[in-house]
C-alpha cells in the first residue's frame, strides 16, 4: 500500500496523535536521561538546602525579579574565572526550587556572591545603588527595610519538603540530616524550629546592621552572603569536576 | 434562503473574534508601552523611582506577558478561530464555549500582570503565572482544544487546510509545555506562592524546553498559521508549494522540540544536552527558510502587489525578518558565539527581530486585512497602514542595531585582557558603555509603539465607520418599511 500524506489531511484524530508524538521526543530524550544519568549532578561535600532566613531572602530575591538582570551560572571561561570564581557546578543548585541561572547579565554573575562584599555595603547597595556604584544602572530597593513576615515559613519549608529538599519533619529525617550534613546544618533544616532558628540567624549575624528589627533586608543579605560559599574547592582536584561534564 | 445570501457576520461566529482582536491590539499597546518603560528605565535608572510595582525587576515579567499571552495569545485566539471557519466553511463550535476562552484568557493575562507587580511570580521566565491563574490557563486551554477540534469536525470538505495544522501544533505542544513546565507546590491553599518542583539543572532544562518551544511553537508554528492562510488570501494566490508546506510542518514540528538547551550552552547542563540541542538547533534553519521562501514565493509572479498593498508589505517584510532571526537563531545556538552572545542583549536583539518584525508585523498584516472582514467594512485609512508600516520598520532597526552594539559589545569587553593577562575592564566600566545603545534600543520602541498606536487609531475609526455604515442602512430600511 502506498502511503499518502493526504490520508492524514482528511483524519483530524490522525493529525492529532501524529502531531503529539513528533512533538513529545525531544523533551523526552533531553529530559529524562537527566533524572537517570548519575553523573549529572556531581558528587561533592558542603552543598546543603537554605536555612529558613536565607530561603526567606531567595524568595525576595525572585519576587523582586533579581534574576531578569543578574545570572547565577558562571561558566568555565578565563574571564569569568578571573571576575567571578570557580564556575559553577550542577551541585551547587540542586536544591534550587527554582533555578535561578539566569539569561541576562545586565548587572554582574551573583553565584559566588558570598562574602565578597561587607553586610553594610550589601545593605548601602541595595538601598541606594548609585551610592556606592555611581555608574549603576540598578534599581533602588528602600522598601527592604520593612519587617519580614516569617509566619508561613515552615509551610514554605513544608512545601519544599514535598518537592524534595531534605527538610526534616521528624526525629528519623533529623537524624538522617545529622549523617549527610551534620548536627549545625541538620538543625538548621529542622521544620520544628524553622520561626526561632530564623531569628535567631538574623539577631546574630545582624545583616542589616539593626538588631532590633527583623526585615526583609537581613533575609535577602543572609542570601546573597552564603550564595556560592558552600564548596571547598581547595578539597579538590582541577579535574575531578571535568569528569561530570 | 440559499446559502450564498448569508452574511459572513451570521454563518461565522465573528463575535468572538472581534473580541479578542480588540483585546489583542490593547494588550499589545499595553505591553510594548510597558515593555518601552522598562528599556528607560534601564537607560535613566530614575525612572524606577522608588516604587516596587514598576521597578525594572517586576514590570520585565509585565511586559513579556502583555506581548505574548495578552497580543499574541489573543491575536492568535482571534486568527485561528477566524481561519478554522473560514477553512472549513462552519461555524465556529459552542459560542459559550468559545466566549469561555475568551473571558479566562483575558482575565488570566489580567491577573498575571497584577500579581508580578505585587511580587508573585513562580521566577521562571515567560512562565511567572503563579499556580491559581496556571490551572486557570489549563482550563482556558483544554476549552480552546475543544472548541477547535470539535469546529474541524464539522468542516463541509474533506481536507484540513495547512493553516489548521500549524494552529492545531501551537495548541497541543502548548498545553505539553504548560503542564509540565509549571508543575509546582503551593506553600498553602490560600496563598500564590508556589515552588517548582523540579530544582537545579532539571528545572533549567525543564524551563528552557518550555522557554524555547513557547518561541517555537506559540510564537512561530501558530504564527505560521496565520502566515498559510492570510498571505495566499491576500495575495490572491494558492500557497507556492504544497508539498514544502508538507515537509516545514512535520520537519518544524519534530526539530523545535529538541532545541532548548541551546539557551543553556557552557552551563552546569551536561555536555552532550547542550550539543544535542546545538546540533538541531542547526537542522532547524532548513524548515524555517522552507517555510519563509514558501510564504514569500506565494508572491511569485505577483510582486506589484508590493507596490500597491501596504497589506502585503507587512506580511512579506514579517517574513523576511522571520528569515533573518531563523538565520541568527542559529547561529547564536553555536557554541562559540553563544559564549559570546550569551547573557548579553544580543539576545534581546534577536527575540526582539522575531518578536516585532515576525510575530507583531504578520499579526499587524493579518489584521488590517481581517478586521475589515470581521465587520463588513473597508479599511479606514490605507495611508495610515503606510505610515504604520514605516514607523514599525524604523522602530525594529533601531532596535536590534541598537542590541547588537550593546550586546557583541559588552561580550568582547567582558573577554578582553591587558598585556599582563588581567581582566581589561571591570563590570560596572560595560554597564557605562550600554548607555547610548539603550537609549537607541528606547528610541526604536518608542517608533514602534506610535506605530501601533496609528494602527488602533486606524481600526478604532474602521469599526466606528462599520456600526455607521450599519445604521445607516438600517435607517434606510426603516424607512421603508414605514412607507410601505
Amino acid at each position: 500500500m502506498k502511503f499518502k500524506h493526504e490520508s492524514i489531511e482528511i483524519n483530524a484524530g490522525l493529525l492529532i496523535a501524529l502531531t503529539m508524538v513528533v512533538i513529545s521526543i525531544g523533551g523526552l530524550v533531553e529530559i529524562v536521561p537527566l533524572y537517570f544519568i548519575k553523573d549529572t549532578v556531581e558528587q561533592v561535600d558542603g552543598v546543603r538546602p537554605y536555612t529558613p532566613l536565607e530561603l526567606r531572602g531567595r524568595d525576595i530575591y525572585q519576587r523582586e525579579g533579581c534574576y531578569l538582570c543578574h545570572s547565577q551560572m558562571i561558566r568555565p571561561f578565563r574571564d569569568e574565572q578571573l571576575r567571578y570564581g570557580h564556575y559553577s557546578l550542577a551541585a551547587e543548585s540542586q536544591y534550587d526550587h527554582p533555578f535561578q541561572w539566569g539569561s541576562k547579565r545586565t548587572g554582574p554573575d551573583l553565584a559566588r556572591v558570598g562574602e565578597k562584599y561587607s553586610n553594610e555595603w550589601h545593605v548601602a547597595h541595595l538601598i541606594d545603588p548609585r551610592a556606592v556604584v555611581p555608574e549603576s544602572i540598578m534599581p533602588g530597593y528602600p522598601w527592604l527595610m520593612q519587617p519580614l513576615d516569617y509566619a508561613d515559613v515552615a509551610d514554605r519549608m513544608r512545601a519544599l519538603k514535598f518537592a524534595g529538599v531534605p527538610y526534616s519533619e521528624n526525629q528519623q529525617e533529623f537524624d538522617a540530616n545529622v549523617e549527610k550534613f551534620g548536627p549545625d546544618v541538620a538543625n538548621e533544616l529542622n521544620i520544628l524550629r524553622a520561626e526561632s532558628n530564623l531569628v535567631q540567624q538574623a539577631q546574630s549575624a545582624n545583616y542589616d546592621g539593626d538588631r532590633a528589627k527583623l526585615t526583609e533586608m537581613d533575609a535577602l543579605v543572609a542570601y546573597l552572603q552564603m550564595l556560592g560559599t558552600l564548596v571547598d574547592f581547595s578539597k579538590y582536584d582541577e579535574g575531578y569536576f571535568a569528569e561530570f561534564r | 434562503m440559499a446559502q450564498g445570501a448569508v452574511l459572513g457576520t451570521q454563518q461565522y461566529n465573528y463575535a468572538v473574534i472581534r473580541k479578542f482582536s480588540v483585546m489583542a491590539l490593547v494588550w499589545g499597546l499595553l505591553g510594548m508601552a510597558a515593555g518601552l518603560y522598562a528599556a528607560l528605565e534601564l537607560a535613566y535608572p530614575l525612572l524606577n523611582m522608588g516604587i516596587p510595582e514598576i521597578t525594572f525587576g517586576r514590570l520585565r515579567p509585565v511586559h513579556t506577558t502583555l506581548v505574548i499571552f495578552g497580543f499574541g495569545g489573543s491575536a492568535l485566539f482571534a486568527t485561528s478561530y477566524y481561519v478554522v471557519q473560514r477553512t472549513c466553511q462552519a461555524r465556529l463550535y459552542s459560542d459559550s464555549l468559545a466566549t469561555f476562552t475568551f473571558w479566562g484568557w483575558q482575565s488570566a493575562v489580567a491577573l498575571g500582570a497584577i500579581s508580578y507587580m505585587l511580587g508573585y511570580t513562580q521566577a521562571k521566565e515567560y512562565a511567572e503565572f503563579e499556580w491559581p491563574i496556571d490551572l486557570l490557563i489549563t482550563v482556558v486551554w483544554v476549552a480552546y482544544f475543544w472548541v477547535y477540534v470539535q469546529t474541524l469536525k464539522r468542516r463541509s470538505q474533506p481536507h484540513i487546510y495547512v493553516a489548521n495544522w500549524f494552529y492545531l501544533a501551537f495548541i497541543l505542544a502548548t498545553a505539553i509545555l504548560h503542564i509540565f513546565n509549571n508543575i509546582s507546590v503551593p506553600v498553602g491553599m490560600f496563598t500564590l506562592k508556589s515552588y517548582s518542583m523540579y530544582s537545579g539543572v532539571q528545572d533549567a532544562m525543564t524551563q528552557w524546553w518550555y522557554g524555547h518551544n513557547a518561541v517555537g511553537f506559540f510564537l512561530t508554528a501558530a504564527f505560521l498559521g496565520m502566515m498559510y492562510y492570510f498571505v495566499p488570501k491576500q495575495a490572491g494566490r494558492p500557497v507556492y508549494s504544497y508539498r514544502l508546506s508538507i515537509i516545514h510542518f512535520w520537519a518544524l514540528s519534530f526539530l523545535y522540540m529538541w532545541v532548548g538547551a541551546h539557551h543553556l550552552h557552557w552551563t552546569a547542563l551536561p555536555d552532550w544536552t547542550s550539543t544535542l540541542a546545538a546540533t538541531f538547533s542547526i537542522m532547524l534553519l532548513l524548515p524555517s527558510w522552507g517555510g519563509m521562501i514558501n510564504g514569500i514565493m506565494t508572491l511569485s509572479g505577483a510582486w506589484n502587489k508590493l507596490r500597491t498593498d501596504p497589506i502585503m508589505l507587512f506580511l512579506i517584510t514579517a517574513l523576511s525578518f522571520y528569515g533573518m532571526s531563523t538565520f541568527e537563531g542559529p547561529l547564536m545556538s553555536l557554541k562559540s558565539v553563544n559564549a559570546l552572545s550569551h547573557y548579553t542583549d544580543w539576545t534581546i536583539g534577536h527575540v526582539h527581530s522575531g518578536a516585532l518584525g515576525w510575530v507583531a508585523m504578520i499579526s499587524f498584516g493579518s489584521f488590517y486585512h481581517m478586521i475589515p472582514r470581521l465587520y463588513d467594512t473597508k479599511l479606514y485609512s490605507t495611508r495610515l497602514v503606510y505610515v504604520h508600516f514605516y514607523l514599525a520598520t524604523i522602530g525594529i532597526v533601531l532596535y536590534i542595531t541598537a542590541m547588537w552594539v550593546a550586546g557583541i559589545g559588552q561580550g568582547l569587553l567582558l573577554r578582553a585582557f591587558d598585556d599582563f593577562g588581567s581582566l581589561a575592564y571591570t563590570f560596572i566600566e560595560t554597564v557605562s558603555f550600554l548607555h547610548k545603545p539603550y537609549v537607541v534600543r528606547a528610541l526604536g520602541g518608542g517608533f514602534f509603539v506610535s506605530g501601533v498606536l496609528v494602527m488602533a487609531y486606524n481600526i478604532f475609526m474602521t469599526i466606528r465607520q462599520a456600526s455607521r455604515e450599519e445604521a445607516a442602512i438600517e435607517a434606510k430600511l426603516a424607512a421603508k418599511l414605514a412607507r410601505a
